[in-house]
């Protein structure tokens, strides 16, 4: 049966072999474009979500070898430099030191500055990761089971939802590190990302909620169960593909929201200490020295803004590239 | 007549309605299909229409396992389908498919159409072997009119006429022998519907389907259907061949329905006795007692309102009709 509405749009190029190819197809000239290509095509065209993405490289590297940006030792103090002012004629200079100046300590600024960024993306992505699967899973599972356990997996995240964050966290921190205690750097690393995965899943799972439930109506999900396709087929094929753009978008901005919160508890005193090198725990020491040292405060605190500030663009960016009806 | 491949036996269908926040009380039922039975012979295309609300679609659903119907049976060659257990389900299941509405909503986004058609031989790999998948999908949009080079494109590459194409070929590529249309075409352009339904007749005769199909279109389903039931209010109120429904409708319901069809020809239409119903479609929640239309239907009588009439031959009617003063009147060609 030959219809006009089969004619296809490459018609023009070359009429299509009688006896398709079994193996390969033609040369593809339209490549596929599912919705993530097409968000793919609209952020490279935003200067938001450029200016974002290569500050947020650049923090990664920073995290990742810190090597990279200085030879200096972070840890590594001489009393004999304690709170040096910056010196502006090093930043243009290989191999020196003191470019932002010295803390009390007489440890390098600078160093410690670029060797704090691995704290903090660390804490952050691997607390929004950890918040993404908790969140997600315990979401699909209320939202494609409805019923029984909608209701008492939203009473039981309702729970850690009705704490403030920042109480939250001080009181479960202070519990199990004590302020005047010292944990190792991965003990007390670790403590933290799971304190923000205890208090943040309950979000995400109220969003992945909303997504399946949503998604779950859809005809395409009906068309998969009248095949006879089992709930793990339908939910990892159908419902699921359909429904992460938002915990996505929610993941990247919180992943901002969390490194500024870890700054938080730090400078508190019950997050991340000694030895691990942070930007809150800079803060934190500076602040008896404001006056005398701004330096020690400034330079963290911009780094911290900064980065935070890019993971916030980032969501937004995104944000805007996956909902079709901003387009 | 063909031997009957689907029998369905007073299936009942009620949603509760529940109120309360915590504990939910059922204040009520919402009967979407109250009683219907029917029977489909192998080869034969059962037409259902019905207007908006009538539980043609909760039918569907009913006849598909995607609801589970309050009571009633459903029964494939012999078999009570609702009772059989999940694996003697899923391998009847492959026997009875749906051809959806939406072509833009029943396919989903994010798989290619070689994916979206092959699926059904992922959920049933027994089918088909796994290096014949790609050619039999190439077969499939062949036979439904797609250009098998297609399989790797995405389903909004494709014309809503096409989406539902490719609907089609994943319906047939279990080679069902009954393929439940809900509403297959009324979401496209009457050009485009008429394509669809070409190519539905062509597949019938070509692997010898039966077809289930539901519409709201009285033309359409008389193009295609060689008998049809009409519903009103989650019952069927008169079921015949496809004359007998058009030609020589005895339920007034019916009579009232193919005289709101419009007519093409103005020196016809001057002669058209409009059958105008008063007052809205009443609650599925609450429907009259006896029968369900007598609260619109200009014959009512006492007996209506006691005793529901049921679907069967009567003396003034040759096929079945639920209607106590079932009368034939011809009101498409009323002159």
């Amino acid at each position: 049966m030959s219809s006009p509405e089969v004619a296809t749009p490459t018609a023009e190029a070359a009429p299509m072999p009688v006896t398709p190819a079994v193996v390969e197809p033609a040369p593809r000239k339209d490549k596929p474009r599912s919705l993530w290509t097409d968000a793919w095509y609209e952020l490279r065209r935003k200067p938001l979500f450029v200016i974002s993405a290569i500050l947020i490289t650049l923090f990664v590297l920073m995290a990742a070898v810190p090597q990279l940006f200085t030879s200096a030792d972070p840890l590594a103090a001489d009393l004999n430099r304690s709170l040096t002012p910056p010196d502006f004629g090093a930043w243009f200079q290989f191999g020196k030191q003191g470019q932002f100046g010295f803390d009390l300590q007489g440890a390098d600024i600078y160093a410690r500055t670029i060797y704090g960024a691995r704290a903090s993306i660390l804490v952050g992505l691997s607390a929004v990761i950890g918040n993404m699967l908790l969140g997600g899973f315990f979401g699909i599972l209320s939202g494609y089971l409805g019923g029984w356990t909608d209701t008492l997996l939203a009473r039981f995240g309702d729970i850690f939802l009705g704490l403030p964050f920042v109480l939250g966290a001080l009181v479960i921190l202070s519990t199990f590190a004590p302020v005047q205690s010292n944990p190792s750097a991965f003990r007390i690393t670790s403590l933290v990302i799971l304190t923000f995965i205890a208090l943040g899943w309950p979000s995400f799972a109220r969003i992945m909620r909303a997504a399946v439930l949503s998604t779950k109506q859809l005809d395409y999900v009906h068309a998969a169960q009248a095949l006879g396709a089992r709930p793990g087929r339908v939910i990892f094929r159908h419902v699921l593909p359909n429904a992460i753009a938002p915990m996505v978008v929610v993941g990247t901005i919180t992943l901002g929201a969390y490194i500024g919160a870890e700054a938080t508890l730090s400078f508190l005193g019950v997050g991340l200490r000694q030895p691990v090198v942070s930007w809150g725990i800079m803060i934190g020491d500076s602040r008896q020295y404001m006056e005398a040292a701004p330096y020690m405060m400034a330079f963290p605190a911009a780094f911290l803004a900064i980065a935070v500030l890019s993971f916030v663009m980032l969501g937004d960016a995104v944000r805007d590239a996956l909902d079709p009806k901003l387009r | 007549m063909s031997e009957v491949i689907l029998e369905v036996r007073d299936l009942v269908k009620h949603f509760p309605i529940r109120q309360g926040v915590l504990f939910k009380r059922v204040i009520g039922q919402i009967k979407a299909v109250d009683g219907v039975s029917l029977d489909l012979h192998k080869g034969e295309t059962l037409g259902i229409v019905g207007e908006s609300g009538c539980g043609k679609s909760t039918l569907a659903k009913l006849l598909m396992n995607l609801e589970k119907p309050t009571s009633g049976e459903v029964r494939y060659q012999g078999r009570d389908v609702l009772r059989l257990n999940p694996a003697d389900q899923r391998r009847l299941r492959r026997n009875i498919q749906l051809v959806m509405q939406d072509p833009y909503t029943s396919l989903n986004p994010r798989m290619t159409v070689g994916d979206i058609v092959g699926e059904p031989f992922d959920i049933h790999p027994d089918v088909a072997p796994k290096r014949d998948r790609r050619r039999k999908v190439q077969e499939l949009l062949d036979v439904v009119g797609l250009n098998p080079e297609h399989i790797n494109r995405y389903p909004h590459q494709f014309s809503g006429g096409q989406r539902q194409r490719i609907g089609i070929a994943r319906a047939l590529a279990l080679k069902p022998e009954v393929i439940v249309c809900d509403e297959p075409v009324s979401a496209l352009d009457v050009s485009i519907q008429a394509q669809v339904m070409n190519l539905l007749d062509q597949l019938q005769n070509e692997f010898n389907l039966s077809y289930i199909f539901i519409a709201h279109d009285l033309s359409v389903v008389r193009h295609i259907a060689d008998r049809v039931g009409v519903m009103y209010l989650g019952k069927m109120v008169e079921v015949g061949t496809d004359d007998d429904i058009y030609v020589r409708p005895t339920h007034p319901y019916t009579q009232a329905l193919l005289s709101a069809v419009p007519v093409p020809d103005p020196t016809v239409r001057q002669h058209k006795a409009v059958i105008r119903l008063e007052g809205d479609v009443p609650s599925p929640a609450n429907p009259p007692s006896g029968c369900r239309f007598r609260t619109r239907c200009w014959k009512a009588q006492e007996i209506c309102a006691t005793e529901p009439p049921l679907l069967q031959i009567r003396p003034t009617s040759g096929h079945p009709s639920a209607c106590h003063f079932a009368q034939e009147k011809d009101v498409v060609h009323a002159g």
